[in-house]
């Protein structure tokens, strides 16, 4: 997930070098608002979590023992400070232990097989699919949206999202599974119509 | 244990995929999902996709991405390290 690479130095930064907290600001904050967007869904409490995190981090880097590397720490907190804000949202996102029946996720019909993968990189990550991949994100029920966002985008373990999120890790397993297959159905109905341009030609 | 040997329908499967393409799931039941996915066009087209779906989002959040500038300019002023992005900006 997250490449140690950073320039900074860490003692430098751990004796309150301003300089060099700019500097892990700057190296760090693009991918963390982007996390922080998809899963708290809007631009205002991305920010305010955003600015939480660095204060959060500031304060605490004293104290920062490297024992997960700057990144994994910084982006922790991030999720702690986003999970903090949805609960005061909405309490019962993140508390209940769903059973709900499920849905029509998982149904697929001949219109959800298409077979994408074989369009070049370049259609798959055009700006307009990077687009497209990010709203796609944002139509999903939040508990599923958390969940999908710890796992396969900030790279948690189920155990770490179960713990986090105090709910079962068989909880984890199904909410990621459906939240995968809705964005696998909603890519599907996006790709198909480069093969529908294409059978036009 | 198990002893017959049809394959799950397409439905019966689809719950596992996830499991399935993490390679978290039990040996008997990948065995199970290889045996249909031999004789099903649709549903190896489900688990292909469903790992390029996995893919296509991992590799955009490894991306490195910017800061919208007044994003920064804000975060930057409420850290109080304005003075010094003025100092880099500069220099
Ligand atoms: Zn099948």
């Amino acid at each position: 997930m997250n490449q140690e690479k950073s320039t900074v130095q860490i003692d430098k930064l751990k004796s309150g070098d301003e300089e060099s907290f700019a500097m892990l600001v700057d190296e760090t904050s693009g991918k963390i608002y982007r996390t922080l967007l998809q899963i708290l869904g809007n631009e205002q409490d991305a920010e305010d979590i955003l600015q939480e995190t660095y204060l959060k981090a500031y304060r605490a880097i004293p104290e920062f023992e490297n024992r997960s590397g700057l990144y994994t720490w910084l982006h922790r907190i991030a999720l702690n400070e986003a999970l903090m804000q949805i609960r005061i949202r909405k309490p019962q996102i993140v508390s209940i232990d769903d059973n709900e029946p499920f849905s029509d996720d998982l149904d697929i019909e001949q219109k959800d097989i298409v077979d994408f993968c074989c369009l070049p990189e370049g259609e798959l990550l055009s700006k307009e699919s990077r687009h497209f991949l990010d709203q796609a994100v944002q139509t999903l029920p939040e508990s599923l949206r958390i969940v999908f966002v710890m796992r396969d985008i900030e790279g948690l373990s189920t155990q770490e999202t179960a713990d986090a999120l105090q709910i079962s890790e068989n909880n984890v397993k199904i909410r990621l599974m459906r939240a995968r297959m809705i964005l696998r159905k909603k890519l599907s109905a996006y790709f198909n119509k480069f093969f529908i341009e294409e059978k036009e030609l | 244990m198990k002893n017959h040997n049809h394959a799950p329908s397409c439905k019966q499967m689809l719950g596992n995929l996830s499991e399935f393409i993490d390679g978290d799931l039990q040996a008997e039941l990948c065995s199970e999902i290889e045996e249909h996915l031999k004789n099903c066009k649709n549903c190896r087209i489900v688990v292909d996709t469903l790992k390029k779906t996995v893919e296509l989002y991992e590799k955009c959040a490894s991306e490195e991405t910017n800061l919208p500038n007044d994003v920064r300019e804000r975060l930057f002023k409420k850290l109080a390290l304005d003075d010094l992005k003025k100092h880099q900006e500069s220099s």
